[in-house]
């Protein structure tokens, strides 16, 4: 079967602690962060070569992105994905998630047809987990997210969805999209074979040209939401410290949570 | 269309603008800054600059968004309950609606729920659209999608705000899609606009690190989802004046492309997170699975909820339902107590709303301790025995076991 | 001389490190409480075929330089010194293969070993012969195209769970070291049978069995090299296992720096951090040079082995001197902790229990000086 992940190289948000502003312009003063593959998305990586080791098939992996973003593409060929597609233009910029799905769709369709298409549940950097649904829209195939599972039977899609509490069954027929959340697999580590003959693979670079695209709705042009000001959060007010021997400091904090009409 | 330019001649190449960007969009280039393609065009730099070399030009073309008008609330309803955050977003709803000088109306879909839909008229609502039929009975995107899809090609309306729950994250960027419109998830902050009419849409990015002010200034309806115990929770005021029109939605069985098999519970009864007025939360700093059991006394004799950092939660101590923050829920409980959780950006922007903090933790360097009303550096393994010890005791003497109960 | 890394080794450690910090290091303190056989650790290994990294391409290998399975061993053993001992172990079998087998020998055995499939052992010590490698009591007397061993070897590395083990016995008594024959055996081999496990100061996961070896046969093909030339063999073979050894100690030793120096800046007695302490700040610097010291004495061992220069003095200078100098900073390092370092609950005393061996094994720091003196006496 012929397996499309879509990915995004993002910043490693947990190794950004020392966040801080400037006080002056009251703007982040960031120290650049590692671009890392979405953790979610190496989860759907996982899960499609999962399937095709089983099954036989392809594993094709593309990203939009800048230059840098081919990082990202690398390694999930050193997974062992079969084909890496990196979208990358100047007139893409600004694209928000409307835009970055139809391009990505536009993509995929480049790339042929598919039995699959996979994705993380959301980017950790943007955490809006609206690309997937739109490419399943601009696609016309059915979508199925926050997949923990996925069985897959002839053309059939079997799949377990995660909701607040509890677990849904579902069933679909491919071609379909699919969200995974990190409870499907854990993601191998590229093995050093897997690394040395990545370095070898070529990833392919399409700009917009290569791709047939109405240009209205690419870019800044083409996404309906616009950044309009970037801010830190407000730091929260000094909170106490209780210290001293245990039992002391336990009477106290029952006697400010009994304060506070906690009990 | 929109244009990032940097004046050569102004610029000094100071690098001042290169530390502010958020999206490392910049760089120096032979003394002088270059803008690269990952720029979002969100003026951050441009505010920067000392010698205002940065210039950020936005077309906005008008569109006529004179026909569109009205502010929406997605009614979430789940085996004919509605979900709490539609009651939230009701409350948000009503105040852009009065910003706006517009009608609030609700948008319920399902099956034989007029009953539920009347309890929906206590509150400030002008309008309910009620939208049955069988096949709305239980949610499906396709069918959801072209109801809810249908009736706002109809109806026009300027504002659509949703529930980010899972329910809601799956539908709403499925219609907005269809509709070409604009989507913003996980909003904390909505205003209006004055001039234009824009709503204003503030969410978190980065895991938590920054917050960005978005618009949808040339598209209708500007959509937001919101995560349920973010807003305030509405207050019935009443005056039940609430108009329901309904609709019987134009649906073929084929539009279905996903089917629901079933339903599995796994836990016998999952307290739900984030309901609780009292939430104990358990994280690395336990150390290995089994000591959840003391986060469970604590938590029992407290009279809350268990919740968990993201790591145990990776780590296959504790089912997922149970994870607090970022990727996980969003609570605003009474009282939150973190033991053995280091308190991550991440972790925090899932329970920074809480009313009180308590933070257990033997590393005095954790950034929990940053946001904790309380915090205590100890080592949660002897302190939390001593903590619940006296809890019992207190109980036992006061004969108020059933006190906190009643919460 | 160029120091940098290439960007394969730069690729290579990057995604090393990684597992090393996700997978081998949390683990590291709970198998050394249980002396459980780290088995996800040794999977792991071989799921990224690190255990083929100098094995010859054409026997399932990556063929790539000791060099970087110098730099693999380092980071391995930092994380974990249990796991990184049982790699350096593998080298051991798969090295000597690679120098003295015949074609039939490496086909056989060296793509399980780089796989990872099988687990080899080198089994020379015996009871009667630990520095004094020639005094070996195991013999193998020949009989119609097969020798029959009889003896036991005991404190030997990845014993029980090595599928292939290259034994050293005497086929010649009379003529001591040079009457010694390597042999190449397998497990489940019938005469040969596992004894007593010994419980040790630490890294009580790693596997120490007793071998015994009660007339068992072995083809006349499973000869390494020669006969009489056993003793070249093992000889050959631990010039380059001092290397993995140093190296081991080597990573013990910067794990043990790291922990002291974040808990020396944490740590505040007398109102300011003890780092700002010149004796504390003294013995970090000790430790520092000392670390780095060690670093190209093995580095540049392996670097002469790669180029098949002489490489052996260096490789006993690189092991002597980071096996001794891995004792004085795991020992510095819990003196840096103080009270709190000869706790279990911290990690440095397990250091310093784990730093002794390597001043024994692969020859004792005696043996070492011996040999270093020896070779430094015939320069000119």
């Amino acid at each position: 079967m012929d397996i499309v992940v879509c990915i995004k190289q993002v910043p490693d948000t947990e190794e950004l602690p020392h966040i801080r502003v400037n006080p002056e312009t009251n703007t982040l003063v960031r120290e650049s962060a590692k671009g890392i593959i979405n953790p979610f998305d190496e989860n759907a990586i996982e899960e499609a070569l999962r399937l095709r080791d089983a099954k036989g098939g392809r594993v094709t992996v593309i990203s939009m992105g800048p230059p840098q973003a081919e990082e990202a593409l690398r390694k999930a060929l050193a997974m062992g994905a079969d084909q890496a597609v990196l979208i990358s233009d100047s007139s893409l910029a600004g694209s928000d998630t409307l835009a970055t799905s139809y391009t990505l769709a536009m993509g995929i369709k480049k790339i042929g047809s598919f039995s699959l298409l996979i994705l993380g549940k959301q980017a950790i950097d943007g955490d809006t987990a609206q690309v997937g649904p739109g490419l399943a829209e601009w696609l016309r195939i059915p979508q199925i997210t926050y997949a923990r599972k996925i069985e897959i039977n002839g053309n059939k899609i079997r799949a377990e969805r995660a909701l607040e509490d509890a677990f849904e069954k579902v069933e679909s027929t491919l071609p379909c999209l699919v969200t995974v959340t990190k409870e499907i697999n854990i993601p191998r580590y590229p093995s050093l074979k897997g690394l040395l003959s990545a370095k070898k693979k070529e990833v392919l670079v399409w700009s917009a040209d290569d791709l047939t695209l109405d240009r209205k709705r690419i870019g800044l042009e083409g996404s309906p939401t616009w950044v309009i000001k970037i801010f830190t959060p407000e730091p929260p007010p000094k909170g106490e410290v209780l210290a001293g021997e245990m039992p002391e400091v336990a009477d106290r904090l029952i006697e400010k949570l009994r304060e506070r009409e906690v009990f | 269309m929109a244009e990032m330019r940097v004046d050569l001649e102004k610029c000094n190449g100071c690098g001042e603008c290169i530390s502010s960007c958020s999206f490392s969009a910049l760089e120096l280039k032979d003394g002088k800054v270059r803008i690269l393609a990952a720029c979002t065009f969100c003026g951050a730099c441009v505010d920067v600059c000392p010698e205002e070399a940065l210039v950020l030009e936005k077309e906005e073309k008008r569109v006529d968004v004179s026909s569109y008008r009205g502010v929406w609330v997605f009614a979430e309803q789940r085996q004919r309950e509605i979900m709490p955050v539609t009651y939230e977003l009701l409350g948000e709803g009503r105040k852009l609606a009065e910003d706006l000088e517009e009608e609030l109306s609700l948008v319920l879909l399902g099956w034989k729920i007029e009953e539920k839909a009347r309890e929906l008229a206590r509150y400030s609502v002008d309008k309910l659209y009620l939208v049955q039929d069988p096949l709305l009975e239980h949610y499906c995107t396709d069918l959801y999608a072209q109801a809810l899809v249908d009736l706002v090609r109809a109806e026009c309306p300027e504002i659509i705000l949703l529930g980010a729950t899972s329910l809601g994250r799956d539908l709403a960027p499925r219609v907005a899609a269809r509709l070409k419109t604009g989507l913003t998830a996980d909003c904390t902050g909505l205003a209006i606009e004055p001039e234009e009419r824009n709503l204003l849409q503030t969410r978190p990015a980065l895991g938590g690190n920054i917050l960005a002010t978005i618009i949808s200034p040339r598209h209708r309806p500007q959509m937001a989802t919101v995560r349920p115990k973010v807003m305030k929770r509405a207050e019935p005021d009443g005056k039940n004046q609430m108009r329901v029109i309904k609709i019987k939605p134009d649906l073929a069985s084929q539009g279905q492309m996903v089917k629901i098999l079933d339903l599995i519970r796994e836990e016998k009864s999952v307290a739900d997170l984030q309901e609780a007025e009292i939430i104990v939360s358990g994280g690395r700093g336990l150390g290995k699975p089994e000591n959840f059991s003391l986060i469970r006394r604590l938590a029992d004799l407290l009279g809350g909820a268990v919740g968990a950092s993201r790591a145990v939660v990776d780590g296959g101590w504790i089912p997922s339902y149970h994870q607090v923050g970022q990727t996980g829920k969003t609570v605003q409980p009474k009282l939150y107590v973190a033991c053995g959780i280091s308190g991550a950006i991440q972790h925090q922007a899932g329970m920074r709303g809480s009313e009180i903090i308590v933070a257990i933790n033997k590393d005095p360097g954790a950034p929990i301790f940053d946001i904790a009303t309380y915090g205590i550096v100890a080592d949660l393994h002897r302190f939390l025995p001593v903590l619940t010890d006296k809890l019992e005791k207190r109980e036992k003497a006061a004969g108020l076991k059933n006190s906190i109960w009643e919460k | 001389m160029d120091f940098t890394l290439s960007s394969d080794q730069r690729m290579i450690l990057e995604m090393l490190d990684e597992v090393c910090e996700k997978e081998f290091a949390p683990r590291a303190d709970e198998i050394s409480e249980t002396g459980e056989f780290p088995s996800q650790n040794v999977k792991k290994l071989a799921e990224l075929d690190l255990f083929g990294i100098t094995i010859p391409k054409e026997f399932g290998g990556l063929g790539m330089d000791y060099v970087t399975w110098t730099l693999i061993a380092e980071r391995i053993s930092k994380a974990c010194a249990t796991t990184g001992l049982i790699f350096g172990a593998n080298l051991l079998c798969s090295y000597p293969l690679e120098e003295y087998g015949t074609e039939e020998q490496k086909k056989k055995f060296l793509p399980p070993l780089a796989s990872g499939q099988s687990l080899g052992a080198f089994a020379l010590t015996e009871p009667e012969a630990g520095s004094d490698a020639g005094n070996v009591q195991t013999t193998a007397r020949k009989e119609n195209g097969h020798f029959v061993l009889n003896g036991t070897k005991i404190f030997i590395t990845n014993g029980e769970v090595a599928d292939i083990y290259i034994v050293i016995a005497s086929t010649h008594k009379k003529s001591g070291p040079r009457g010694l024959t390597a042999f190449l055996l397998e497990k489940g081999t019938e005469g040969f049978s596992f004894g007593q496990h010994f419980e040790k100061m630490g890294l009580s996961a790693l596997p120490n069995v007793e071998l015994i070896f009660n007339d068992c046969r072995v083809p006349t093909s499973s000869v390494l090299l020669k006969e009489r030339r056993g003793f070249k063999v093992a000889m050959g073979t631990f010039a380059a296992g001092r290397i993995g050894v140093g190296i081991g100690a080597l990573g013990i030793a910067e794990a043990a720096f790291e922990k002291a120096r974040a808990y020396a800046r944490e740590r505040v007695q007398f109102g300011r951090p003890i780092s700002s302490f010149q004796a504390v700040q003294h013995m970090l610097a000790d430790m520092a040079t000392k670390i780095e010291a060690a670093k190209y004495l093995l580095y540049r061992a392996a670097w002469h082995l790669d180029r098949g220069e002489a490489f052996e003095q260096l490789a006993s200078m690189g092991k002597l001197y980071a096996s001794e100098m891995a004792m004085e900073v795991t020992t510095k390092a819990v003196q840096v902790f103080g009270g709190y370092g000869y706790m279990k609950d911290y990690p440095v005393e397990r250091y310093m229990r784990e730093a002794k061996l390597f001043e024994i094994i692969e020859g004792t720091s005696e043996i070492q000086r011996g040999i270093i003196a020896n070779l430094i006496l015939k320069e000119r």
